[in-house]
């Protein structure tokens, strides 16, 4: 292949994929503490710089030029991108993100079949490399149009098109439907892989049925669903990319998109793990669709109501104070008045602290990143494990747009959120809880912690609320 | 390895390995930057831009070669974009006790 062309030797190239892939990783580890993060940052920017060059080096030079014209169209683009979005709209940009993976994945695919020599790959392609292609095809089409579902549903462009309503969509033997495009689709890439010549029909159509297959797996799950489902598709990104590094029998490809694969993987685990909630049940979707179902014995009994100035009042009288953020503080755009008030509290001598549910907000950690941008230091930032012991001793609870999270229904056995771990609110002296309005969170479950006689309901905008605080603490 | 291996067979010897080495670096990884690992990941994940310009690199034009070059200003997005919003975000990660003036735009 190209040997005329080469400015560099297959061992080199393997040699420099083989430092890149070590940057990758460290890149990775980096992430285990905030204080490393930003040099791991470094290591994989570099990582990549070098596999760009190198591979840069092997095409033949009359090309380059356009290459590294696209390259640079696309980085201005990524870059403005990256400079404008708000942090409340990461998970929107991730979702969007991986469909770019995705959809890169099905191109190079196509193109492998159509010139296997531009790889080094034999041509006609062995049946090994045919295997790996269906593989790359299919995970990287269904990661694009799962993404893009994705996309629409956190985006909030369910007003506009019922395909990306954040509320599931669910019809009879959907499932049914799903399994038989599948194994259709399969059907098409044993075609594909018995057949000698390149046979275009099967591809097409393999590839066309696993974009509709994106769509419709991802439609029936529902919006508070997305972090799994934003794992699972970050997942799926790194698994395309390691088909595609199998078909062209490249190492560092194998190994980043493994590194991905798993790291979506174990997130999604995690996000289920928080939810108490198997990724099957998720997966299949629907959950939330009878919203409201169990909220109608809320009639009889009564809450207690209070203002903003009643909340603050409570607030700075107490010693310990403990915010639980959901996604309803994300929606406000609330995180920099609550900034402001936990520095009021502060100068007040309350000691103040955050606790972090794991699925709050759309995506993994979300939470984490609008509290750091309100500049609120991560040392006063605790995950739900690490604060929970102590919520008894805690003089008032303030829960911020959170519901199914906080809710002690979850101690209670034959209720649907049996067993998943909440922040225990409920056992702090008192607890005010902003809301607003008295409607069902996502899992369609009433909240016994909102009757409770040492709660104290705060109806309202999160943010309107929480700068109300604000005024009445000056 | 045995000499003369199927690149088959070799390769899911790196895959294998690398499924555990991801294994056990992200379980480190802390909870409170899962949204940087995501955004990370999806940068990684986009090497496949070596793939891209491999399809992009042959003499003669054809459609290969045109995916191929498409192909390549997608992951470059995510290349730019990805690296460029982790750092955004972990430049807010900061501790309480040092007044840095610093701040990222």
């Amino acid at each position: 292949m190209l040997e005329e062309a080469r400015t560099i030797s297959a061992n080199q190239l393997t040699l420099w994929y083989l430092v890149a892939s070590v940057l990758f990783i460290l890149a990775l580890k980096g992430l285990s503490s905030p204080t490393t993060a930003r040099r791991g940052n470094l290591f994989g920017i570099a990582g990549m710089a070098i596999a760009v060059l190198v591979t840069l080096a092997v095409v033949s030079r009359g090309r380059v030029d356009l290459i590294v014209l696209a390259m640079l169209a696309g980085g201005a683009v990524g870059a403005a991108i990256a400079r404008r979005v708000a942090m409340t709209q990461m998970p929107e940009l991730v979702a969007a993100m991986h469909s770019l993976v995705g959809m890169a994945a099905v191109l190079i695919a196509i193109a492998a079949v159509n010139n296997p020599a531009a790889f080094g790959v034999p041509d006609p392609l062995p049946a090994g490399n045919k295997l790996e292609l269906f593989v790359g095809t299919v995970v990287g089409a269904i990661t694009f149009s799962g993404s893009v579902i994705a996309f629409g549903k956190l985006a909030g462009l369910g007003r506009r098109l019922r395909l990306f309503s954040s509320a599931p969509i669910v019809f009879p033997a959907q499932h049914w439907l799903n399994l038989a495009i599948g194994l259709l689709m399969i059907a098409f890439g044993v075609a594909f892989f018995l057949s000698p010549e390149p046979n275009w029909t099967a591809f097409i159509l393999m590839a066309a049925l696993a974009f509709l297959l994106g769509v419709l797996i991802i439609i029936p799950i529902g919006g508070a669903d997305m972090p799994v489902v934003i794992s699972m598709l970050n997942s799926y990104s790194g698994w395309a990319a390691a088909g595609i590094g199998f078909s062209l029998n490249n190492a560092m490809l194998i190994i980043a998109g493994s590194l991905v694969g798993s790291s979506g993987a174990i997130l999604s685990y995690i996000m289920c793990r928080a939810m108490n909630r198997s990724f099957v049940s998720v997966i299949l979707g629907g959950f939330g669709a009878e919203e409201g179902a169990k909220a109608g014995d809320a009639g009889q009994k009564t809450v207690k109501a209070g203002s903003a100035e009643d909340a603050a009042f409570l607030l700075e009288n107490a010693q310990s104070v403990v915010i639980v953020p959901g996604y309803g503080l994300a929606v406000a755009r609330a995180q920099h008045a609550v900034k402001e008030m936990v520095d009021l509290l502060g100068e007040k001598g309350v000691q103040v602290r955050f606790a972090i549910h794991p699925v709050a907000g759309r995506m993994p950690g979300h939470m984490n990143v609008l509290l750091a941008e309100a500049e609120v230091p991560y040392d006063q930032v605790f995950e739900m494990e690490e604060i929970n012991g102590e919520m008894g001793t805690v003089d008032v609870a303030l829960v911020l747009g959170a519901n199914d999270v906080v809710n002690p229904l979850a101690y209670e056995k034959g209720s649907p959120i049996y067993g998943m771990p909440i922040v225990d609110v409920h056992k702090a002296r008192t607890v005010l809880v902003n809301k607003r309005s008295m409607a069902a969170g996502y899992a369609g479950l009433d909240n016994p912690l909102f009757y409770m006689d040492r709660t104290m309901m705060v109806f309202g905008d999160a943010k309107k609320v929480v700068e109300d605080i604000v005024k009445a603490l000056q | 390895m045995a000499a003369g291996a199927d690149p088959t067979v070799v390769n899911l010897v790196v895959f294998v390995l690398a499924v555990f080495v991801g294994y056990h670096v992200i379980w480190n990884v802390t909870p409170a930057l899962h949204t940087p690992l995501m955004s990370v990941t999806n940068a990684i994940s986009s090497v496949i831009i070596v793939g891209a310009i491999l399809a992009a690199g042959p003499s003669e034009t054809d459609f290969g070669a045109i995916l191929g070059v498409i192909a390549v200003a997608l992951a470059s997005v995510n290349i730019a974009g990805g690296f460029l919003v982790t750092q955004r975000m972990l430049e807010m990660f900061r501790k309480k006790e040092p007044p840095t003036g610093r701040r990222d735009a």
